[in-house]
Parts: C-alpha cells; sequence; structure tokens
C-alpha cells in the first residue's frame, strides 16, 4: 500500500513593505522618464491586483512631477480565452472615464505570469478606443509567458516554479509579496 | 469570491439561492456597463449558439435575450412557434429533439404551458433558459426587476413592494414574489379577488382588497398588464371599472412614499392599469427596466456558458 503525502513548504517573503514601496517609486519614475514626465499618460488597473498598484503609482507621479494622471481599472473576465472551462464567477465593472483615443496608455498588473490576462486587458482596451501606445507596468514578473508579452516596467523578476504562486497583499503596513513553492511529495 | 449559479439551467426563481440571485445581480452591473460603451460587445461567447424558441409571441423579451446574445458574441437564431413545425403538428419534445441535433449551447424557451422549460431541460443536453412559461414562472423578468429596484433603492431588502393586477394570470408577479420575499422584503398583492390565485398565503405575501391599502408606504409599486386574451368576461365586469377600482394614477400613488418607484413589466395598457400621468411621470423607472433586460440576460447567459464542474481551486493559483 502506497499512501502520498505532501509537505507544503514554508512560504517565502520576497517583498516587504518597504521593497514595495521602493519599487513602485521605481517603477512610477521609469514610468516618467519613459514618456518624458507622465503628463500624457493614463494608468489603467487590472482588476483586481492592478488597481492599488495603479493608485499609487499615480500618487508617485503626482509627488515627484506634480501631475495628475487619469486611473481607470479594467475587467477582464467577459475577454478571457478560457471562459467555458472556467467556473463562473461575478463579473467586475470596467470604469474608464477618460478618452483612450489617442492617449498613452499604462496597463498595471501586480503579477505577470503567462501573459494571458494581458492579452484580454488589452483586447477589453481596445474596445474603448485607440490608444497611441500601450504600455505595461507589473509590482512581479515570476516568468512562464505562453504569449509573446513583455512587461515594460517591473518591480521584481523572479521565477516561480509551475504550482508555486506569489502572494500580493497590497494596503496598508502589511504589504508583503510571499513565495509560495509548490507542495513537495514523497511516497510514505 | 462568490460562485456564479449551481444548476446549468435557469428554469425559475424558486430553485435558487439568494447568493445566487445576488452573483446574477452583481454580474449585470458590468454588462451594463458593456451596454452603455461605445463598442457595446464583448468576445466572451464566440463560437456559441443561442436558440431562441419562442411558442408565444413576445417582442421584448425575445429582443432583450437577442441583443444580450448577441452583446456577447454568440450566434443567436430565433424560432417562433408560427414558422415553426408546431404549427404543422409537431410535438414539443420533437421539435426540442430536433434542435438539440443543432447542437445549441443554450436554448432559451417561452411556451405558454406551465413547466415546459422543465420538461425540455430532462431531455436535452444544453443549457435551457424560462423566458416565460404559462402561469409558473418568469425569472430573467424578477432578475431584471430586482436589478432596477438595487439601482434605484439601492438595497434589496427591507423594502415594501406593491404587486397590483392580474397576479392570477401573471408568472411575473409570481417570480417576484419568491424573490423579492427570498430577499427579506414585504411584498403585497392587491387584485379584485377573481385575479389573485387560490392559496395565495403560500408566496408569503399581504394580500389587499384595496390598491390604495396596497400602496400605502410602498417603496415600489408594480403594475401588471391586465391580460385581455386571458380573461373571458366572467373575471371582470369591465375594463373601464378595473380602470376606476384598480388603476394607478397620480393620486393613488401619493399615498406611497414619495421616492418610490413605478414599474410595469410591459406592455402597458394605458389608462387601464396604469395612467399615462404616472407611466411617464418622474417615479416611473419602466423604460430602466427594458434596459437592465439586457444587462441581467447577459450576466444569465454568461453564468450558464462557464463550467460547472471545474472548481474555484483555480483561483488560488496565480489568476492567469
Amino acid at each position: 500500500m502506497s499512501t502520498k503525502a505532501s509537505i507544503p513548504p514554508p512560504p517565502e517573503t520576497v517583498l516587504d513593505h518597504d521593497d514595495i514601496g521602493r519599487a513602485i517609486k521605481r517603477i512610477a519614475s521609469a514610468i516618467v522618464e519613459q514618456t518624458k514626465g507622465g503628463s500624457s499618460i493614463a494608468l489603467v488597473g487590472i482588476r483586481e491586483g492592478g488597481v492599488p498598484l495603479s493608485n499609487r503609482i499615480a500618487s508617485e507621479i503626482q509627488k515627484s512631477e506634480g501631475v495628475r494622471v487619469p486611473i481607470g481599472t479594467i475587467e477582464i473576465a467577459l475577454y478571457r480565452d478560457d471562459v467555458a472551462s472556467r467556473k463562473a464567477e461575478v463579473v467586475g465593472s470596467s470604469d474608464i472615464r477618460f478618452a483612450v483615443d489617442g492617449q498613452d496608455v499604462v496597463l498595471v498588473d501586480d503579477v505577470v505570469h503567462t501573459g494571458r490576462t494581458v492579452r484580454a486587458a488589452i483586447d477589453a482596451l481596445l474596445d474603448y478606443g485607440r490608444p497611441r501606445r500601450i504600455w505595461l507596468a507589473a509590482l512581479t514578473d515570476r516568468g512562464g509567458r505562453e504569449l509573446p508579452i513583455a512587461p515594460d516596467f517591473v518591480g521584481l523578476a523572479i521565477d516561480v516554479p509551475a504550482g508555486g504562486y506569489l502572494e500580493v497583499t497590497l494596503g496598508g503596513p502589511k504589504d508583503r509579496v510571499v513565495l509560495v513553492r509548490p507542495a513537495f511529495e514523497y511516497a510514505g | 469570491m462568490a460562485t456564479g449559479l449551481r444548476d446549468r439551467h435557469l428554469l425559475g426563481i424558486e430553485g435558487l439561492e439568494r447568493e445566487e440571485i445576488e452573483a446574477v445581480l452583481d454580474s449585470a452591473e458590468a454588462f451594463y456597463e458593456v451596454s452603455r460603451r461605445p463598442v457595446r460587445k464583448v468576445p466572451t461567447l464566440r463560437g456559441k449558439t443561442i436558440l431562441n424558441v419562442f411558442y408565444e409571441n413576445s417582442t421584448r423579451t425575445r429582443t432583450s435575450f437577442e441583443l444580450a446574445g448577441k452583446r456577447l458574441s454568440a450566434d443567436v437564431v430565433n424560432i417562433s412557434a408560427s414558422s415553426s413545425s408546431t404549427t404543422k403538428g409537431e410535438t414539443l419534445s420533437d421539435t426540442i429533439r430536433v434542435l438539440e441535433a443543432m447542437h445549441p449551447d443554450i436554448v432559451v424557451i417561452r411556451h405558454s404551458a406551465s413547466g415546459a422549460p422543465h420538461y425540455v431541460a430532462e431531455r436535452v443536453s444544453c443549457s435551457i433558459v424560462n423566458a416565460g412559461d404559462g402561469l409558473h414562472e418568469h425569472p430573467t423578468q424578477a432578475l431584471l426587476d430586482a436589478f432596477t429596484i438595487r439601482r434605484h433603492k439601492g438595497t434589496l431588502t427591507g423594502l415594501k413592494v406593491a404587486i397590483c393586477g392580474d397576479v392570477a394570470h401573471s408568472r411575473v408577479a409570481r417570480s417576484n414574489a419568491l424573490l423579492l420575499t427570498k430577499l427579506g422584503n414585504e411584498v403585497r398583492f392587491t387584485a379584485p379577488r377573481t385575479l389573485l390565485p387560490s392559496h395565495v398565503e403560500q408566496y408569503g405575501v399581504s394580500v389587499h382588497d384595496s390598491i390604495e391599502s396596497a400602496v400605502e408606504g410602498a417603496d415600489v409599486v408594480m403594475m401588471l398588464r391586465i391580460q385581455k386574451e386571458r380573461l373571458d368576461g366572467a373575471l371582470l365586469p369591465s375594463m373601464r371599472e378595473y380602470a376606476r377600482t384598480f388603476g394607478l394614477n397620480a393620486r393613488r400613488l401619493a399615498g406611497a412614499k414619495p421616492d418610490a418607484v413605478v414599474m410595469h413589466p410591459g406592455p402597458m395598457n394605458r389608462g387601464v392599469e396604469i395612467n399615462p400621468d404616472v407611466a411617464d411621470g418622474k417615479q416611473s423607472v419602466i423604460l430602466d427596466q427594458v434596459e437592465a433586460g439586457v444587462a441581467v440576460r447577459m450576466a444569465v447567459l454568461y453564468m450558464l456558458s462557464a463550467d460547472p464542474g471545474s472548481g474555484s481551486s483555480v483561483t488560488k493559483l496565480q489568476k492567469e
């Protein structure tokens, strides 16, 4: 008789509160540098994880440049490529109140992984108009891309093995990014 | 994260849990936004086929389902009884077998026989949506009414809702009473005794003999259409008498809360159950109901298209 047991390895904090603060500052200043002052851009957070992040980046830009960039949120559930194979969940609403036509838009997400979410977000955004350029900012890039998509601004690049995941908590003093590795299985 | 619908069919409000109703209404908010964008279409149900099978005449419900399917990028085919082989003598189960051979993903069905969608649902592998069956239920109407009430009142619990008119023949009244009582609202029926269903107490509502007493202090006044085609003359002495005793006018509406909303599932008989001054007045949300209908039906079609078998454990992994 063989039974399998698995030991979950201890979660590892890869970014703490201060690291995240610095990473967001760095992303914000890179955006400002690349877009020549940030006055022509808008930020769009991908729901849910990208939304608090886009707000934080916007307030950093406002602090350093005195520019208030327009912020929006985008829901990608309706643009997924795997609708039929997923359990139905409540769909959130997109909220984009600025004109997308001709705008430089920075899509913001907490984790970039396969690239499928970003693909869906690009398609969703294009239904609101024709932006001049779409950029991509992410707090973390965990690798494992399945589509030819690359972020322009990244806080931390870290390889996460398949089956593991990054747990991002944003908001207040509990800010952190935790790496949860896949459980180690052994025959017992 | 709240989940979607447990069943792969939507046959009535009766089988739904409170959480499922709220999941549909919450998702409908997103689809409401889609209908107000420059591009009113999302690719979600690309490659899916939806059949609208209507054994009873309907313009608004059929159009609403058709738009909902099209805005989700599904292929929508309308089949109405007058053009179908039903008139040539084909039975319901034969028709459904033929339609199933066309491999639809969802069949939306309206039928004059109560329970027809349930009968069909037991015999097919696709999803069935009840778009009104006889005197039984009209679940998407109740959901869109709930969505409209929630948008205007900011809540969907603890409200006083008066449902006035031909309750006995109204599947809208039945589905609404089931939904609203399930969510903790006070529902009042008012109608001439001949237009009340037998055993009306089972719906958990109060029954009022005068419209004045039903409307008193109400947050929502929902008028029902007098279905002339279902009356045989024995139930009401005359339309004029009905309009005088049970029609909603500005004077009667004044008894409700000042911010009460007036609803009607349509089509209206102006001057019978509802006066034009109220139907077109500030408190009327009748056209909002129509707009909500497309959003709510999009939410239902979307939620029935997801795989009920796949676990939500996916969400624990990276969301991609």
